[in-house]
């Protein structure tokens, strides 16, 4: 079976085709970070006025990598869920009529299950049952899945995503948009050791996180610096390194609790903040104490992408699943309400 | 010829089928329901007609203007759907179909299009008939506050005004406008029956584009304020 694949939950436009016998074939992205970098972050008009515009030749572009013909496609899938309202609306309506005309079935696929699913596209796949760290820019989360659609929350963020304090602080610091990624590459230069950051909520049991507090002790301890004539880039790589080193850490001593307590021997990493590779340098060495062995998808496929949508969307037409003769979109949507997949 | 055209743009949804001089059209008020009617008005009206999709000569759309998202949902459905099948398409404006309506039911020839978008301004134009009992754009579509409204042709003709604006903004519209306008439909919504009667002349003038140039004309773009303007 081959499937086209869309995302446009967010800021990216990406198109994927994936066959269930040869696997991904093509894969193509458009990012609009320098069209929302002007306005400091996205702003979701404008993300919508640039799906429309990108979606078609991404499409055209993605096949002709893909080395098929549209009449060849078996299946759409697209992101129909959580992200911006007016974006999802792009490619939810072009996708599901695209089906229409070719004939073929359609399938709305859940954001965070791509996200989930991703590390899957590589060779070596993980097997369930297994613990997935969720963390990206909307989301941070430990799972237990037991199969497709099976998914038991473990923990959550109770405020900030781990993402989304990685770009606020960075944001804080003056470090310009989007910020993880920028504030990541300037901890490499930070000196280690040069503050304590709290590991936030990992005193007590339980798996939920809580960022916003780092990030609040991140200006503090910047603006303290400042007054006290040290307002350089040594000062903010060490407060840049701090800050990520408590945020690896927490999320390492969660993700241990929860293996321990599911029995798991597997850890998947998935979403934008899986593209750290301090964190995944730590989460493997984790897992390997644990006898265990850590999954992630490459960097690219960590943020939005078409792909992952393709994958989720192959696994659920296969398993027989539909979408009607209309556009579905929800802004928000639970993962708990996701139906098994059942081959 | 065989044209199906489709629009979103306001609280109306309706699709359009033209076969050889026959329309037929469904037509619905559905507020915020758009994404679940149109594929199934699509496909009523196929099925009706007992003719498959690829039979078709081209897509037309209301490109707006309009509400953002709701032009979006007409332009994706017919990209997709113009993109699978490769058909050409033809962006029709929402005002020139609230025109085309104020002629076809009462002949008005001189029409001021306008629809309220909000935040104090319409989506407006002037428009009137043309060959072939078509309504075409005099001067220019435009978004602004109903005292920057001007007439494009001289005021000794008699206008009408239709279109949601005229509901909203009808005494500021006759203040600015200084003529007694002959009729006011404040309750006109754009139909995809005038839309694939516009589709026609225009597909014969060779104005289709391709699937991927079957863009929204939103007119107001200045949406977001940039860093440094804040
Ligand atoms: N190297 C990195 N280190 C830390 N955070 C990162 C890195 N790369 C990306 N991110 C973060 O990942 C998030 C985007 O991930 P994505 O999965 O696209 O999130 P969402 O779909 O929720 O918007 C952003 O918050 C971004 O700052």
């Amino acid at each position: 079976m081959i499937v086209l694949g869309i995302e446009s939950s967010c800021d990216e436009t990406g198109l994927a085709v994936y066959d269930t016998e040869r696997g991904l074939l093509a894969d193509v992205l458009h990012s609009q970070v320098a069209l929302h970098g002007e306005y400091g972050g996205v702003v979701p008009e404008l993300a919508s006025r640039d799906h429309v515009r990108y979606l078609l030749p991404l499409t055209e572009q993605v096949l002709t990598k893909a080395g098929i013909t549209k009449s060849e496609l078996d299946g759409v899938a697209y992101t129909a869920g959580p992200g911006l309202m007016g974006a999802l609306m792009v490619g939810a309506c072009t996708g599901r009529a695209m089906a229409m005309a070719l004939g073929i079935p359609a399938v709305a696929v859940h954001h965070m299950e791509g996200h989930l699913l991703a590390p899957m596209l590589e060779e070596a796949v993980p097997e369930f049952p297994f613990v997935a760290l969720l963390v990206s820019g909307g989301h941070t989360l430990l799972a237990e899945v037991k199969g497709i659609g099976q998914y038991e929350l473990l923990g959550e963020s109770l405020d900030d995503a781990a993402g989304e304090a990685f770009d606020k602080t960075a944001k804080m610091l003056g470090l310009g948009y989007p910020g993880g990624p920028i504030l990541a590459r300037l901890a490499e230069q930070g000196e280690a050791g040069a503050y304590r950051f709290p590991r936030p909520m990992c005193d007590r049991p339980g798996l939920d996180f809580s960022f916003s507090g780092l990030k609040t002790f991140s200006l503090n301890t910047w603006q303290k610096e400042t007054e006290q004539g040290n307002k350089n880039e040594q000062t903010q790589a060490n407060i840049c390194r701090a800050f990520e080193d408590a945020v690896v850490d927490t999320l390492v001593i969660k993700s241990r609790r929860a293996i321990q307590q599911v029995g798991a021997k597997t850890l998947v990493i998935a979403g934008g903040v899986g593209a750290n590779l301090s964190l995944r340098k730590s989460l493997n060495t984790m897992m390997q104490k644990e006898g265990g062995q850590l999954f992630y998808p490459r960097i690219e496929f960590c943020t939005d992408n078409g792909a992952m949508i393709a994958y989720a969307g192959a696994l659920r037409l296969l398993g027989g699943e539909t979408e009607p003769l209309a556009i579905n979109v929800r802004a928000r949507w639970p993962m708990s309400e996701l139906d098994a997949v059942v081959n | 010829m065989k044209i199906l055209a489709i629009d979103t743009a306001t609280e109306a949804c309706s699709a359009a089928l033209y076969i050889d001089g026959v329309i037929t059209e469904q037509y619905q008020l559905a507020p915020r329901e758009h994404t679940k009617l149109i594929l199934k008005m699509i496909e009523a009206l196929l099925d009706q007609s007992d003719i498959e999709l690829l039979a078709l000569d081209a897509l037309a759309f209301g490109c707006g203007p309009g509400s953002f998202t709701g032009v979006r949902i007409a332009t994706g459905v017919i990209q997709g759907l113009a993109f699978a099948s490769d058909l050409p398409v033809l962006p029709v404006s929402t005002l020139a179909a609230i025109a085309q309506q104020a002629y076809d039911d009462h002949q008005h020839q001189y029409v001021l299009s306008a629809i309220d978008a909000r935040m104090e301004e319409m989506y407006w134009a002037c428009y009137h008939l043309g060959d072939n009992g078509l309504m075409k754009l005099a001067g220019e579509e435009k978004v602004s506050s109903a005292q920057k409204v001007k007439l494009a042709v001289d005021l000794s003709t008699s206008w009408s005004g239709a279109g949601s604006a005229w509901e909203s903004y009808s005494e500021q519209l006759n203040a600015v406008l200084g003529i007694q306008v002959k009729a006011i439909y404040p309750d006109y919504l754009p139909h995809a029956s005038s839309i694939v009667k516009l589709a026609v002349d225009d597909f014969q003038q060779g104005k289709a584009v391709e699937a991927s140039q079957a863009l929204p004309i939103y007119l107001r773009n200045d949406v977001a304020k940039k860093k440094a303007s804040q």
